[in-house]
């Protein structure tokens, strides 16, 4: 069973990892454990391995960092579902094969502390009462997120994973 | 731009629901897509391109070493004329980590062959303009969510992450959706005391933080404007969440740099909205604590006790920036701190010439290292508990500039003059 982890509309980066906790900042220490250490330190002390980040609307607005989504993939979230995600965390996440999910209603029905069993090849939430179908990820970003990450796959496959330009 | 004979103009054509034989427009992002495909795109195309530039500062640069070689396995940049390296965030060194990664990245650059701008030469986003690297026409990639600043040129310019650079520095090549553009045009002149600054900010309040995400950015009724007032614009599309933020660089005045000519605004392409801002009523703007878009006219929060004012950053910390704070400023004893940190060493000399920067010195206030300075808060005035700041910048994020029991209201060069000489936010009107 998997904890959702509920959080509001517009959660910055730098409320994921605060700028002065970046890698560059602190290179022997793993990014994974400053995830949210300012921000929301109960998620940051006891999220577990496979649990769900739930949020409302532009989750992971503000700078570029991709070490914002990497210290949530290093915590090893099993997702995240959000009302709407901002372009460049979007574009990270999948980037980083971080499974993610937009669905406003299923944001709206989910409560922080609910145990659920999310399984993400059928995009299946199960919640002690009843399930949810989250909608799944355009083509080319499954492609990424199974492969791994994209420099998993075009190191696999040679090429992009979208077009037929590359 | 590689494939400069390529004109996509001719090949658009009625497309959409138009009257029948009507021709249909480019967006600027569809027309700078186009000749980098080398065939006519159109919004949602995703297209594998070539970029002109990509950017890396010392922040991130270590890590996007690290993915190109361990993650991708590419030991060597495919371009070095495409990369250009600029140590700006954490820029002297802090820290013998820091230092040490400054000298990763001397090391690549020099085996690579690659352009790397030194400790002081100024913030990314400035210098790229200023060296002419960044150009009209160009896609501009870097490792920062400010490269929506090479919009002021005229080039598409968007923020990526690590891989997204790694996978461009490795492969030559960067994956894009081809972004709606919604435009932005104004009527009227700037007044009094009100500056690009307080326009950027009052978007910020219309638009909101995620009122143009995915989405380009048009500029339109502005080719009045100078260089440093779209770099204060551009600079701030990303606050709206948008891919980028693009001026036509008419208008502009050149030594070197020509424009090519297929770049134009089109007025029949397609927007997906038209937003209109009359800058005649517009008043002094001040983004106020939490977040970029709780702005509010400067009548709201003018008396509101202020410890330190920082004057500085890509989006404010240019000569026109530091001298329209210097003019307030002159004559007067500073009542809060105040930290400079011009945006690079020649905007620096600019100030050091006209006499502005010794105008603020006699008044009290400090003078950086030319880069990002406090912006990130890793450095050269980090905030403590209960600072409370007004800034120059573009975010005020709860913990942006460190403590996160700080405060960060953000504010034109004006307001922060005003600011530092009364104690307390003030309009910088009332004071001439
Ligand atoms: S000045 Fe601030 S916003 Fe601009 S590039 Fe530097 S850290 Fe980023």
């Amino acid at each position: 069973m998997a904890r959702i982890w509920k959080f509001g509309d517009h959660v910055d980066t730098d409320q994921i990892v605060p700028g002065r906790f970046a890698p560059f900042m602190r290179p022997n220490e793993d990014v994974g454990s400053a995830a949210f250490i300012e921000a929301h330190p109960d998620f940051n002390k006891q999220a577990q391995p496979g649990d769900i980040l739930v949020a409302g609307e532009n989750f992971g607005c503000g700078s570029s960092r991709e070490y914002a989504p990497l210290a949530l993939k290093r915590r090893q979230l099993g997702a995240i579902i959000a009302k709407s995600f901002a372009r460049i965390f979007y574009r990270n996440a999948i980037n980083l094969g971080l499974p993610i999910f937009v669905d406003a209603v299923a944001v709206e029905i989910l409560e922080d502390g609910e145990q659920v069993d999310l399984n993400l090849v059928t995009g299946l939430l199960a919640r002690s009462s009843g399930s949810i179908e989250l909608p799944p990820l355009p083509e080319f970003a499954q492609k990424i997120v199974q492969a791994g990450g994209i420099a998993a796959y075009v190191r696999q496959t040679g090429k992009f994973p979208i077009g037929t330009s590359s | 731009m590689t494939q400069s004979t390529f004109n996509p103009l001719p090949e658009t054509t009625v497309r959409g629901t138009g009257l029948a034989g009507a021709r249909i427009g480019q967006t600027m992002s569809e027309q700078i897509f186009s000749q980098a495909a080398g065939r006519p795109v159109k919004v949602g195309d995703l297209v594998v391109v070539t970029p002109d530039v990509a950017m890396g500062h010392d922040s991130l640069t270590p890590s996007i070493i690290k993915i190109m070689r361990e993650e991708l396995g590419i030991q060597n940049v495919h371009d070095p004329h495409q990369v250009v390296l600029v140590l700006d965030h954490v820029a002297p060194s802090s820290t013998v980590a820091v230092a040490n990664a400054h000298n990763v990245i001397r090391q690549f650059a020099s085996e690579q062959g690659i352009r790397l701008f030194e400790v002081g030469r100024g913030i990314c986003h400035q210098v790229l303009v200023e060296e002419g690297i960044a150009r009209p026409g160009q896609i501009v990639i870097g490792s920062d969510s400010h490269s929506t600043s090479y919009g002021a040129v005229g080039a598409f310019g968007t923020g990526m992450g690590s891989t997204d650079v790694a996978l461009c520095w490795g492969t030559g090549k960067a994956w894009f959706r081809i972004p709606e553009t919604m435009r932005i045009r104004v009527s009227g002149r700037l007044g009094f005391g009100v500056y690009a600054k307080d326009l950027a900010l009052k978007l910020c309040r219309m638009l909101t933080i995620d009122g143009a995400t995915y989405e380009a950015i048009e500029y339109q009724g502005m080719s009045w404007m100078r260089l440093e007032e779209r770099q204060t614009l551009a600079s701030m599309a990303i606050e709206l969440g948008a891919k980028a933020g693009l001026f036509s660089p008419e208008g502009l005045e050149w030594n070197t740099i020509s424009t090519p000519d297929w770049l134009t605004i089109e007025d029949t392409a397609v927007y997906s909205k038209t937003v209109d801002v009359d800058l005649e009523a517009l008043e002094p703007q001040v983004a106020v604590p939490h977040h970029v878009d709780s702005v509010v006219d400067i009548s709201e929060v003018v008396g509101r006790q202020i410890d330190v004012v920082f004057l500085g950053t890509c989006t404010n910390g240019r000569a026109e920036d530091i001298r329209q704070a210097a003019e307030i400023v002159r004559g007067q004893k500073l009542r809060t701190r105040l930290i400079v940190s011009p945006a690079s060493s020649r905007e620096l000399q600019k100030t050091i010439a006209d006499g502005s920067l010794n105008t603020l010195l006699d008044a009290g206030a400090t003078l950086t290292t030319p880069g990002c300075g406090p912006c990130m808060g890793r450095h050269q005035g980090t905030l403590g508990d209960k600072d409370v700041c007004l800034s120059t910048g573009n975010r005020n994020f709860r913990g942006r500039m460190g403590s996160p029991d700080s405060e960060i209201y953000l504010a034109s060069p004006a307001v922060a003059a005003a600011t530092a000489v009364c104690g307390s936010i003030a309009d910088p009107r009332t004071l001439r």
